[in-house]
């Protein structure tokens, strides 16, 4: 029966959510941390009157401005794709999603594009001080609204806060505190603007460490290397501390991701978590083969991160498939406490929802309250599994492994490099001999493209990894698409894709030849 | 504060926050009527620039006001969220892609090395100037003359069909552009958009020639504005629209609705007439050359526009009127009742609205700092940021 569902139509919808999230997403970890970097060279700027930090912060306020400009055009499409494309999403959770990306433009985006003006255009119109005020207003601004989309993304994971109203065919918001300081939001947040401030830190000392390599610009170069390096290591080791809190979330609230990430097919007590390995590309989940052709495993160490315990039970694939472990954490759902579901299971109970919603509504309308009551009651008990209803076989509950496997393996190792990075450049940069550690300098360079792909590696990671559900076992893609054909959506994501990589092309033209053209001559200011 | 309020009342109250948005949106569009005449009014590279740049400092006003209009109607009825959106997809997708290509328009089109050349940043500007204004007001107009689409909450049981709602027009929302009253509404949005335009340029450059210019332009804009809105008004009026049976929340045809609407709510015809009044009075000040030489015609203009567009939300959202119908089914009409987020959303998301004053105030007092000197040809070449 579901499979009548256009599955072209949601691939299309998936893959043009993809496509417009990993090109905005390009843009914005940059503006999220470059625009702390500026605030911090203009306050040193006013602190010291030195006009060599006016023009350090002039530099690289126009690398932001032109970055800046292609995360708006990116970004606006995000908003309404909710509504455009995954409309009965929209309504199934708007009174909850709703609110977030209202607070966003209210709170977050007005004082970002009032003041970013200020930063562009207020040098000689408005008093130094207030300028200042401006560059760290926006600073604010682009995090504060980085804050709302991730509780919205955060509460899709680990949906809390809400309870389901049949009458109205949707969840509706009972708690707004819950939603906003779920451990999942928090983490989800501090992880996700520190990764922005990894990539700025690393975006500024490669550019630096290029100008040190031609020779050019060095005094502007060792300064704001000093900075970046600065900011790039204390910023790196909150990455990946709230990385481990991330992870540890994920854990708890979606071990079927955490699997995945590992490659972890068949659980075990005391598992260890994979230094490196490649996966059998001919692996089958339920075939009993090992998932690796070869790995090397830190003992224990997967237990220990995941259940803060060396000896926990994680469970793998095909365990989250049959069920029957007594889960390591309090179950999301009470009636797990002893023994999981299989997924079978929980479909059952998932089709016993969709099936007493109808004969709610029904009872409602021929005004029987006691059957309405034991509908209401079979839905309520039934409910944490509401969009297993919806699945077209148990097996569909599985992300793509590989994908989620590589992503989180190659963010982590690339994570952990920059803290390296940040310590040695940093080392240099104190002792003054930066210019001599030519490797150092090209290192800087070269790694500049790998941290942009260790952050899209961090969003694949989050949502290739909870596939099938756009709401976690509330509601799986399929339930949620737009009802319209899939050719339109296979045109607009052609349009997209077209229209995305033009501007990608030129803002990296325009942004090549600032660089190259350097500060005082560079930019228009 | 709000936890006392009933649900219609908060219901009232936020469709008041969503008329004031929507009615700044119109206002701000300035920006995109602006960006129509720049070959117009610009008739060399530093004239051109000077339009550019006086727009360009207040061109993320408008978009942020689109986002956040999308996002708190989102967040107040997101029954209209799902429905519109996801229905009439080809308009909303056609109003989207020319403020995507504006948002990088002006960031890039002076910088050296920007692959397509200033030309065609410039054509950008434009295209967003002519769809953003004209589909905007051809959609916002069909929350008078109705789309064809089905609202079924109990869809959800279907497991092989589950959407809620769903478009009846395999034109997506561009079945729109083919009734006439919906066209007049854009058209006249469009040469609004114009009429705004160019008296904020008279408001903010100083360079007599553009004045010269802007000021035949007011008047070539402001006869087809008037024709295309009182055109559409005349249609409105006249024709039957869709009224809501409160107690029951049945919707049902009813002959004259919006003049009803008018006349019933005094307040709103009031509102109303003042709107027109100073938007005709922003537009006669230049032309006469009164109040610094007409410089204030923008900020009648602007305020006349604003008090008018809130006029028509309030006539089609208040006075138990549907304010999203549906020619299809007529039970599956959106009406601020029973479209609305939930009391608890309705009552959060009130408190937040309590931040909407801070923020007119700090974008007021920056807009004062940033254009208390008139832009002129001299600014240009300062070396000062420009676009």
């Amino acid at each position: 029966m579901p499979q009548h569902i256009d599955l072209s139509l949601i691939d299309w919808s998936r893959a043009q959510f993809a496509l417009t999230a990993i090109y905005h997403w390009i843009f914005v970890p940059l503006t999220l941390g470059l625009a702390f970097i500026v605030a911090i060279m203009e306050t040193i700027y006013v602190r010291t009157g030195d006009e060599e930090w006016k023009k350090i912060t002039q530099f690289w306020l126009t690398l932001f401005g032109i970055n800046f400009a292609i995360g708006v055009a990116t970004g606006i499409i995000l908003e309404f794709q909710f509504g455009t494309n995954w409309s009965n999403y929209s309504w199934f959770v708007g009174d909850i999603f709703g609110a977030p990306l209202a607070i966003e433009g209210i709170m977050a985006f007005f004082l970002e594009s009032t003041f970013i003006a200020v930063m562009f255009f207020g040098w000689n119109k408005v008093s130094r001080r207030f300028h200042l005020a401006s560059s760290w207003l926006t600073a604010v601004g682009a995090n504060l609204s980085a804050l709302w989309i991730l509780v919205a993304n955060a509460w899709m994971q680990y949906p809390v806060g809400m309870q389901f109203n049949p009458a109205t065919s949707r969840n509706e918001m009972v708690d707004f505190w819950a939603v906003l300081f779920s451990p999942v939001a928090v983490n989800k947040f501090l992880h996700t603007v520190s990764s922005g401030y990894v990539t700025a830190s690393v975006f500024v000392i490669g550019i630096s460490c290029w100008f040190l390599l031609k020779g050019r610009h060095t005094s502007l170069a060792k300064r704001s290397i000093m900075v970046a390096a600065i900011f790039g290591l204390a910023t790196s080791l909150l990455l990946a501390f709230t990385g481990d809190g991330s992870a540890y979330q994920v854990s708890q609230k979606q071990p079927m991701k955490l699997a995945a990430m590992e490659g972890l097919y068949q659980g075990k007590q005391g598992a260890g978590l994979v230094a490196w390995g490649i996966l059998d590309p001919g692996k089958k989940q339920g075939d009993g083969k090992d998932a690796f052709l070869v790995k090397i495993e830190f003992p224990k160490l997967l237990s220990f991160l995941g259940y803060r315990n060396p000896d926990a039970f994680v469970p793998g694939v095909d365990d989250l498939m049959k069920g029957g472990f007594k889960p390591g954490f309090e179950p999301v759902n009470s009636l797990e406490k002893g023994n999981t579901f299989s997924v079978e299971e929980k479909i059952s109970r998932g089709k016993r929802a969709v099936t007493a919603l109808g004969a709610w509504r029904d009872a409602k309308a021929a005004k029987d309250s006691v059957k309405g009551d034991s509908a209401m009651k079979e839905l309520r008990q039934n409910f944490p599994w509401f969009g297993y209803a919806y699945l077209n076989s148990p097996q569909s509950v599985i992300p793509n492994v590989p994908l989620t496997y590589y992503s989180f393996h190659l963010m982590v190792y690339l994570g952990l490099f920059f803290i390296l990075l940040f310590a040695v450049v940093l080392y240099h940069s104190t002792k003054n001999t930066l210019e001599s550690q030519r490797w150092l300098l090209w290192a800087g360079v070269i790694i500049i493209p790998f941290v942009y792909l260790a952050s899209e590696a961090g969003w694949v990671v989050a949502e290739v990894g909870r596939q099938p559900w756009v709401i976690q076992d509330l509601m799986p893609v399929m339930a949620a698409v737009s009802k319209i054909d899939a050719t339109s959506v296979m045109i607009t994501f052609w349009l997209f894709a077209a229209l995305f990589t033009v501007l990608l092309i030129a803002e990296l033209k325009i942004m090549l030849r600032q660089i190259k053209t350097g500060p005082k001559e560079g930019g228009t200011h | 504060m709000f936890e006392t309020m009933s649900i219609e009342t908060l219901q009232s109250y936020w469709w008041i926050i969503i008329s004031i948005l929507g009615s700044l949106l119109v206002f701000l569009m300035f920006v995109q009527g602006g960006q129509t005449l720049i070959y117009t009014i610009g008739k060399t590279e530093p004239e051109r620039k000077m339009l550019v740049n006086t727009l360009g400092r207040k061109w993320e006003f408008t978009f942020t006001t689109l986002v956040t209009f999308g996002g708190a109607f989102f967040a107040s009825f997101p029954l209209f969220y799902s429905t519109s959106f996801g229905g009439a997809y080809w308009v909303w997708m056609a109003i989207l892609f020319p403020f995507i290509i504006q948002a990088v328009a002006y960031e890039f089109r002076s910088k050296p090395n920007n692959l397509l050349g200033h030309k065609t940043y410039e054509w950008f500007l434009i295209i967003n100037g002519l769809l953003g204004t004209l589909l905007l007001g051809t959609a916002v107009a069909t929350f008078f003359m109705g789309s064809s689409f089905l609202v079924n909450r109990s869809a959800l049981t279907n497991l092989a069909d589950p959407a809620i709602s769903r478009w009846m027009d395999p034109a997506h929302g561009l079945e729109a552009l083919l009734n006439w009253r919906n066209v007049a509404l854009g058209l006249a949005v469009f040469f609004l958009s114009r009429v705004l335009g160019t008296l904020y340029f008279i408001n903010t450059i100083d360079h007599e020639e553009i004045r010269v210019r802007c000021r035949k332009q007011l008047l070539i804009n402001i006869v087809p504005f008037l024709v295309f809105f009182l055109t559409f008004l005349y249609a409105i009026l006249i024709r039957p629209g869709f009224a809501v049976r409160p107690m029951q929340g049945i919707i049902y045809g009813e002959m004259n609705k919006y003049y009803h609407n008018l006349v019933q709510m005094p307040l709103v015809l009031m509102i109303f007439a003042s709107g027109v009044v100073f938007v005709l009075l922003g537009v006669a000040l230049p032309l006469v050359d009164m109040h610094k030489n007409g410089s204030s015609g923008f900020w009648y203009a602007g305020t006349g526009t604003f008090l008018t567009v809130f006029a028509l939300f309030c006539m089609v959202g208040f006075n138990n009127t549907a304010y999203y119908p549906s020619v299809y089914d007529i039970q599956s009409s959106l009406t601020i009742h029973n479209s609305s987020a939930s009391r608890y959303t309705l009552t959060i998301m009130s408190y937040v609205s309590l931040l909407v004053p801070f923020v007119v105030a700090y974008v007021w007092y920056t807009w004062k700092a940033i254009n208390n000197k008139k832009i002129d040809e001299a600014e240009m070449d300062e070396g000062e940021h420009t676009y």
